[in-house]
């Protein structure tokens, strides 16, 4: 009966250690190699550095380059992020320091719902609603505020339409903001209790006690909740296709179309006609693959230093 | 214990083996399977459901737009494919396909104009090319209201909206736009996707009809049935013969019978811009792909798609689109018939 645990358990052990090691490692790395395959003759034809740099996407006379998808992806995320960093922040506070008891389980659930609703509904909403808002108030009010300014005048400059890097920036924060302060509010809970009380009790108010012990003592889950809904801005297509006008060029102003990798993907993949069409989009995926990759693997790199220097 | 459960293995072996079996004897005979452009879907769909009924044939369509239908049927995967651009006649050699069309449909130009709130805008090939080209940028530029004397038009810019996913409309459209203007032709010219100059992109017909509906001063442009659907405001256009139509069904049926759709060339034709004194200019039809080599499976589809052209127009126009004449179904059977299919 001994005899049998014992095998049982090795083969237990192998067996999770397989599914751990596939799904971590060997999985990530047969997708890289598929999209690999799948855009080598994309590679052959434009390279590397040409691909990078092209901003031409024609599929009429087949020049594709990805220059427009990758610059609209890594814009919009960083956007996105700005944005809805300090709010996440602001709400995983709120929740775990200052609101009522009370209040703090309807809030977290509420919070909790946003993350619930599916993209296309945030997508749907705003293109119906959000963006003719956007385009008749929003920003007519903005580029009167800026344009005095001469680079911030730049960056709100344009046709207001309502379709472009500001709103989907916009939507997109909204659609994070939920990951980021779930994740926040759980590491701000972590807080030791007894270094709280013993720098109120040296006198600290509210304020400093959140600026001096909460956030240096968080500050890993503070960058892991930005990674996590990183990822996600990164990786987001449905509502971005509704929102951003879909136009392959780099936006130079926050009131133009543009696109995203995801976005090009999405809409082009079922139609792409010709081999090297076709193997441009799965270059693209590749980039973006490889893009989610650095970013992610950077974060966790900075996360690593700055829990190091806490110790 | 060792006992029951080898039994128990034979058993379920002998099962499954049974049930591939049972599903290969079936497949052949009552299901066919489809896939591709998304344009004629409900169409298609609507045509299998009578089918099943009656025939107890199951049709199953797979739409996943045209470029997947061309490669899927290619590789044989399928048992018809479906594409919304027809292939050139060499291109179905090489790929021993068989081509023929099923349905026709118009595309409209609308226009959200707050000061014109009725179908009246006139515009012609050459304009429409100079609006998207973004040559022509106000609406009340003097080439607009040459062709639009009567109307009041605003000083706004114009924002041009298309689709921003690889689409057969697109194609159709930017066809047209190539064959009636030189410039178009040069600098993008036609195809599921282009490198649009100006404009916003906007997802599916859908997409366009709605961001037209809900921003004045833009132009768009949708398959019909989209601009019925949303109350838009479509554009009366010029014709090859000079004359104003309108996107009706007569005038969209006779941009076929001019047209060059021809059995000899796997009915590769395009129908924009048809002569023909009141034919609507922006006209394309729908195609079904068969692989040569599947005699059989092509003969049970095409039994389908017969069936469907002697009962099938009533449900066609209910969703507005627009049955082939008889002509043309004619010269298809002729085709099938050539090819032993028939």
């Amino acid at each position: 009966m001994e005899k049998r645990g014992h095998y049982l358990e090795i083969i237990i052990k192998n067996f999770l250690g397989f599914w751990a090691l596939f799904s971590g490692f060997l999985f990530p790395f047969i997708i890289f190699l598929i999209l690999f395959y799948e855009s080598r003759l994309a590679i052959k034809n434009f390279g590397i550095v040409k691909f990078l740099t092209t901003s031409t996407w024609d599929p009429v006379s087949q020049t594709f380059g990805g220059l427009p998808m990758i610059v609209g992806t890594l814009i919009s995320t960083f956007i996105a992020v700005l944005i809805a960093a300090p709010v996440a922040i602001g709400i995983a506070i709120f929740i775990t320091e200052l609101a009522p008891s009370w209040l703090k389980g309807v809030i977290t659930s509420a919070i909790e719902l946003l993350a619930a609703i599916p993209s296309i509904i945030y997508g749907m909403w705003g293109f119906l609603i959000l963006a003719n808002f956007m385009r008749s108030y929003v920003e007519p009010f903005l580029q009167k505020i800026f344009s005095p300014f001469p680079l911030l005048g730049k960056l709100f400059s344009g046709p207001p339409t309502g379709i472009d890097v500001f709103t989907t920036s916009l939507v997109l924060s909204i659609m994070i903001i939920p990951f980021m302060a779930s994740v926040v509010k759980d590491s701000f809970n972590l807080v030791p209790s007894v270094m709280k009380e013993s720098a109120y009790s040296l006198g600290a108010t509210k304020w400093e006690v959140i600026k001096d012990v909460v956030i240096p003592y968080t500050i890993s889950g503070i960058t892991g909740g930005l990674v996590l809904s990183t990822g996600r801005a990164l990786g987001e297509t449905m509502a971005v296709t509704f929102l951003a006008g879909n136009v392959a060029q780099i936006p130079s102003s926050l009131f133009y179309p543009f696109t995203t990798i995801t976005v090009a993907l999405a809409n082009q993949f079922t139609e792409a006609d010709t081999p090297l069409y076709l193997s441009s989009l799965f270059y693209l995926s590749l980039i973006l693959f490889v893009l989610s990759f650095i970013i992610l693997s950077f974060a966790k790199i900075m996360v690593l230093r700055l829990q190091k220097r806490w110790k | 214990m060792r006992k029951i459960i080898w039994i128990l293995s034979f058993f379920i072996i002998f099962a499954i083996y049974g049930c591939k079996k049972a599903s290969e004897r079936t497949e052949v005979k009552k299901f066919l399977n489809g896939a591709g452009a998304s344009f004629p879907y409900p169409l298609y769909a609507n045509w299998a459901a009578g089918y099943y009924k009656l025939t107890g044939i199951k049709i199953n369509y797979q739409s996943i737009g045209s470029g997947g239908g061309i490669r899927q049927i290619a590789e044989k995967t399928v048992d018809f494919g479906a594409s919304d651009m027809p292939l050139p006649p060499e291109e179905v050699e090489s790929k021993k396909l068989l081509q023929f069309p099923t349905v026709i449909g118009a595309i409209v130009p609308v226009v959200n104009l707050p000061e014109v709130k009725n179908s009246h805008l006139i515009l012609d090939g050459k304009t429409l090319c100079g609006i998207y080209l973004g040559e022509i940028i106000k609406w009340n530029d003097p080439r607009i209201k040459a062709l639009n004397p009567e109307l009041e038009l605003p000083a706004n810019s114009i924002t041009p909206v298309y689709r921003a996913d690889a689409s057969g409309t697109t194609a159709i459209f930017t066809k047209y736009l190539s064959q009636v203007c030189n410039d178009w032709k040069k600098e993008v010219g036609f195809g599921t996707a282009v490198k649009w100059p100006i404009g916003i992109g906007a997802k599916g017909n859908e997409g366009v009809a709605n961001y037209v509906k809900r921003t004045p001063y833009t132009i768009g442009y949708v398959e019909i049935a989209y601009a019925v659907q949303n109350r838009l405001f479509y554009v009366r256009l010029k014709n090859s013969a000079g004359n104003v139509v309108e996107p009706e069904e007569k005038n969209i049926k006779e941009a076929t019978l001019y047209s060059s759709l021809d059995p000899s060339k796997h009915f590769y034709a395009w129908l924009t811009n048809a002569p023909g004194k009141e034919a609507w200019p922006i006209v394309g039809a729908t195609y079904i792909l068969l692989s040569r080599e599947k005699k059989d499976t092509n003969k049970e589809v095409i039994k389908f798609f017969d069936w469907a052209f002697k009962n099938g127009d009533q449900v066609a126009e209910n969703l507005t689109y627009v049955p082939l004449p008889e002509e043309i179904k004619e010269k298809i059977r002729f085709y099938w018939k050539k090819y032993e299919i028939y």
